[in-house]
């Protein structure tokens, strides 16, 4: 493979254009099917159950009453899933996570499950069996989890990533650093400083399907998974190592997906449905409910953050520092570390020390949720930078712009940025008509940037090429966001088709090589670059068929619109070939014409983003209500503008949802209290304005149409762009996430009251 | 378990007294269809009572409205009578759950779900509705504040159930408006709420009130207090104070998930405020 991503200016007359979705119809007419409607002839319906306790020993678990009852063909226990991992730690963690083998280590930790003929017998027989726990002392808030006087989770854990190793265990299993220059010299420096504490509770993705799959293991010993999932080969790799299966024996189908957001990056359910139907013979329907996926899938962090920060009077940041504690769940994570790295990601700094604690609780295990980390330190950061502009006397926006980084900055977390897209969006939102609209009485307006690594990996596509001259295209990455659309549009670009000419499926794990997941905004920015190679490779052969055809040498054809041309005056009378004529012939040239890639696609372009909005308070309730909102972000290239929109407006709403009203909420004994949309409230359609969106297209460099990822940068900004604007609409600092009524009326009673 | 669907209130309440085990009575089942679907409960036996002639249906009778027991919320809207007479109950009927939910739910449903912060009940308490019961010894009528006793429970016996709910015609210069708070515009429970019904003289003071709020106590509260504090006076500022303070002071919340107890009593204060505002505009007070 010799393929170029580099970036090369060019006129696109497919990418940029808004066709509708290829899976659009059956998702509106209700003929798509998600995780849950698949069916197989002699399934049986699986049920877990799950521990009551926040913490507890599982002295004993008897299964025997359910094992008798009529209609049940499988039961399981951690016993039933042996660990095979074989000292991989992380391996190990999901494998506990997926039945607890000696601990319950939070509300809802599966303990059990049961294959059933139908669901009231699989019901009654989680009722027969009989677990003996012995309760421990728990604990779920990040800041208490870290005092001496906490209980312990796990006696093996001694904090990494200190100088000396700790004399005992904690719940804090690391410590990491980031930053460069001198913080103490620049505070020192520093004219004017500000330091505040913050906290966010844990959201949940909150994604409207719930986790579900269907197994089928056979008696020979291979599998099927038919699967809601974000990334069907993770998954395949994860179940196959839990199970003690060879990879390609297990293949795994991914259904269409009723939301992710990195909350179906990671197996739950699929590994225990796999364990009944091979224990059952049968294959195995497993479906959780939404109280499950509360409980016991995986919601973000909930955060305790420290940000001091200082600036001279010319408004230059002279030191930024940042302290940031993390909840993972009971099993070790690295998501205060991405927060520290993407704290003070959106700055030109000189001095910058960022540091940040994992911190084990008894919560559900922590998943990835939409440029995980990020939101949270950048509410932190981004209310104490809107404070200090206040301080200091300068415009909250001239201020971002003057610390803005800019192509040769040294990033927060090390490296150098190539050409990216900070300033201009400030410049773009300090331009916006939105920043010039009048309030009223009770209204602020607060605005906020957001940085995301963006990832690309690992990537293998297949486009072939029917004899009817149409194109079928085979990506690994599931389709989160209108992927196939775009990808249709990318491969009608580079054959010079039209987009409809195109269809695009997501390819099971048994007919394409390895892809990484849906992840790190990564599925159009790397199939992309993998379908630009898979065409070009197509094209290659396209070439060689019509210069065969034309008894010409190769290099005298060029591919210019869809079409074979010979090149020079000699070949003046040779009429173009189109790509259906050269298909329709390719039986008696070759056989089938196909163009594959398999490729790592290295440079995902980093994203910004700057939100701005307009919140009223009711200063007698507390209530709020989002006004208007604008989101402004680069997207390196829009390949299809609408659904890039819609992941602006996406995240934007999700995050309106978290800085507003959305939280966990565990009573004193350990217990989830709102495991349903009724109390863990996203917002509701007439909750959210119209959300503005404005793209700008900074080329990436690494990507050969300049694409960058655009799923997850949109939900950094808006926890601190609300939560200044919700400040500037009550006149007083709101530091905990969400707002709910209650906190915001709390604050204004609080500043009323002196 | 069993279901069944008479075609008699006779019937239906023969067969719900004869019964052995948990009973349920199925209106719109947006409460039963959720609790049953949770593992909440197993009835045995469910008692359909859609098909039971004219309980589908609201009557104008001479002293005011029969409320059938299997109407749902949104034909309750769509009754001009009732909204003209009545805007504050239709707008509490049409504030349950979603428009869908709407489609199916009922206010009898609503009531006999006994859940503090149920948002017809405060309204219907203030409008002094009352429920018309049929049971195995024949009918009565209670006042709709008699029929939940605390969260989940009611004071209806075996065998009974709510027929209909009843309203009285309007006297001139009335007005009643029902507010709840939720965190979101729709698609939520009340944190706290409050329904307020007047009747004002031709100078506009208010001869008759009656002020009940909602999720700040076991059950909804009427608060005597909050009445007398505006009976005999324009709704002045004053009033209004005294009105907001009065029903602060008559809550007696509890902190949980949906708020925290000075949240309920500081907003009970404010919302009763508010919809007694409406109310009296409603009544043609300025």
């Amino acid at each position: 493979m010799n393929f170029d991503p580099r970036y090369s200016g060019r006129n696109f007359t497919s990418v940029g254009t808004r066709p509708i979705r290829p899976d659009g119809v059956d998702k509106v007419t209700g003929r798509a099917r998600y995780g849950a409607d698949f069916n197989m002839a002699g399934q049986l319906v699986g049920r877990v159950l799950r521990s009551p306790h926040a913490h507890a020993t599982i002295r004993k678990i008897d299964t025997s009453k359910a094992e008798k009852l009529p209609g049940v063909k499988a039961v399981i226990t951690a016993a039933d899933l042996p660990d095979l991992t074989d000292g991989d730690a992380a391996m190990y963690d999901i494998l506990d996570n997926c039945m607890a083998r000696k601990k319950a280590l939070y509300d809802g930790h599966a303990v059990a499950a049961v294959a059933a003929v139908d669901a009231r017998t699989a019901r009654q027989a989680l009722k027969l069996i009989e677990v003996d726990y012995e309760v421990l002392p728990h604990v779920t808030d990040v800041d208490e989890a870290m005092k001496h006087s906490a209980p312990v989770l796990n006696d093996t854990i001694f904090t990494e990533g200190v100088e000396e190793k700790p004399a005992r265990p904690s719940n804090v299993t690391t410590r990491t650093q980031y930053g460069h220059g001198d913080i103490h010299k620049g505070f020192g420096q520093a004219d004017y400083v500000v330091e505040r504490s913050f906290k966010t509770e844990q959201t949940h993705q909150g994604y409207i399907e719930p986790h579900a799959c269907v197994a089928n293991v056979s008696s020979d010993g291979t599998a099927d998974l038919w699967v809601c999932t974000q990334g069907h080969f993770v998954y395949r790799q994860h179940c196959a190592q839990l199970l003690g299966m060879e990879a390609s024996k297990l293949r795994v189908t991914s259904s269409e997906i009723g939301g992710g957001f990195g909350g179906k990056t990671h197996v739950w359910a699929e590994p225990v449905a796999l364990a009944l139907s091979r224990k059952a013979g049968r294959p195995v329907k497993l479906v959780m409910t939404r109280d499950e996926v509360f409980r016991a899938s995986g919601p973000t962090s909930a955060t305790s953050i420290d940000v001091r920060i200082g600036a001279s009077k010319d408004g230059t940041i002279t030191a930024a520092e940042a302290t940031l504690r993390y909840s993972c769940g009971p099993y070790a994570g690295m998501w205060a570390e991405i927060g520290a790295m993407t704290a003070f990601a959106c700055y030109r700094l000189e001095n910058v020390k960022t540091v940040g604690y994992e911190v084990l609780v008894n919560r559900p295990k922590t998943a990835a949720y939409r440029a995980p980390s990020a939101p949270m330190a950048a509410f932190a950061v981004e209310s104490t930078v809107d404070e200090l502009a206040k301080e200091i006397g300068i415009d909250p926006v001239e201020f971002r712009i003057r610390n803005a980084a800019q192509e040769g900055t040294r990033s927060s977390y090390g490296p150098v940025y190539g050409p990216i897209g900070i300033g201009p969006t400030l410049e773009a939102a300090k331009n916006h008509p939105h920043m010039k609209a009048p309030l009223g009485k009770n209204q602020g307006r607060g605005m906020a940037c957001g940085f995301w690594f963006n990832f690309g990996g690992q990537t293998c596509t297949d486009l072939n090429i029917g004899m009817d001259g149409s194109v079928s295209l085979a990506v690994g990455t599931v389709d989160v966001g209108g992927s196939r659309a775009s990808l249709s549009l990318v491969a009608a670009e580079e054959l010079g088709i039209a987009y409809e000419q195109v269809k695009a499926v997501v390819a099971d794990t048994s007919s394409l090589g390895y892809n990484d997941m849906t992840d790190g905004s990564r599925g159009t920015f790397s199939s992309s670059m993998a379908t630009i190679s898979a065409a070009r490779n197509a094209i290659k052969i396209l070439r060689e068929r019509a210069a065969q055809t034309w008894d010409i040498p190769v290099e005298d054809v060029v591919w210019e619109k869809g079409h074979a041309i010979a090149k020079g005056e000699k070949y003046g009378n040779l009429a173009a070939l189109s790509l259906r004529e050269i298909a329709a012939a390719s039986g008696k040239t070759g056989g089938p014409i196909a163009g594959h890639s398999e490729l790592v696609a290295d440079g995902a372009g980093v994203s910004f983003a700057t939100h701005i909005c307009d919140i009223e308070v009711d200063p007698e309730t507390g209530a709020t209500r989002v006004l208007r909102y604008t989101v402004v972000q680069d997207a390196g290239k829009a390949v299809h503008p609408t659904y890039v929109e819609g992941q602006y407006q996406g995240g934007a709403a999700q995050g309106i949802g978290w800085a507003l009203n959305e939280e966990y909420i565990y009573g004193k004994d350990g217990r989830l209290q709102n495991p349903g949309f009724l109390d863990y409230r996203i917002p509701v359609c007439s909750d959210l304005p119209m959300i503005d969106t404005q793209i700008l297209e900074i080329p990436n460099p690494n990507h050969p149409y300049g694409v960058r990822g655009v799923g997850e940068t949109s939900i950094v900004p808006p926890l601190a762009a609300i939560a200044n604007a919700v400040s500037n609409a009550a006149g007083v600092r709101m530091t905990h996430i969400p707002m709910s009524p209650p906190r915001i009326l709390a604050a204004i009673e609080a500043e009323r009251g002196g | 378990m069993r279901y069944i669907r008479p075609l008699s209130m006779e019937d239906a309440v023969g067969q719900l007294a004869g019964s052995s085990g948990t009973a349920a009575i199925l209106a719109g089942g947006s409460d039963l269809l959720v609790r049953m679907k949770g593992g909440f409960i197993e009835p045995d036996l469910i008692v359909d009572i859609k098909a039971i002639d004219g309980l589908g249906e609201i009557r104008e009778t001479a002293e005011g409205y029969s409320i059938g027991a299997a109407v749902s919320c949104a034909l309750m809207g769509e009754s001009a009578a009732l909204k003209r007479e009545w805007p504050g109950v239709v707008e509490a009927a049409k504030l349950i759950g979603s428009k869908q939910v709407q489609g199916r739910c009922t206010i009898v449903g609503n009531l006999c779900n006994a859940s503090p912060a149920a948002d017809s009940v405060p309204a219907l308490v203030a409008a002094g509705a009352r429920a018309l019961i049929a049971g195995p010894g024949g009918k009565r009528t209670v006042a709709v504040e008699a029929v939940p006793t605390g969260p989940g429970k009611t004071s209806l016996a075996k065998g009974e159930i709510i027929e209909a709910i009843l309203l009285d015609r309007r006297a001139p210069r009335s007005g009643d408006a029902y507010l709840r708070f939720i965190p979101r515009t729709e698609m939520d429970i009340a944190v706290v709420s409050a329904g307020v019904n007047l009747t004002l003289d031709e100078a506009g003071v208010v001869k008759a009130a009656r002020v009940a709020l909602g999720a700040v106590a076991a059950t909804v509260l009427l608060v005597e207090e909050a009445a007398e504090a505006l009976i005999g006076r324009k709704l002045d500022e004053a009033a209004l104070e005294r009105l907001a303070k009065v029903c602060s002071g008559a809550c007696r919340p509890i902190d949980d998930k949906r708020g925290t107890v000075e949240f309920r009593r500081k907003v009970a204060g404010v919302l009763a405020r508010r919809a007694a505002t409406t109310a009296y505009a409603r009544a043609g007070g300025k």
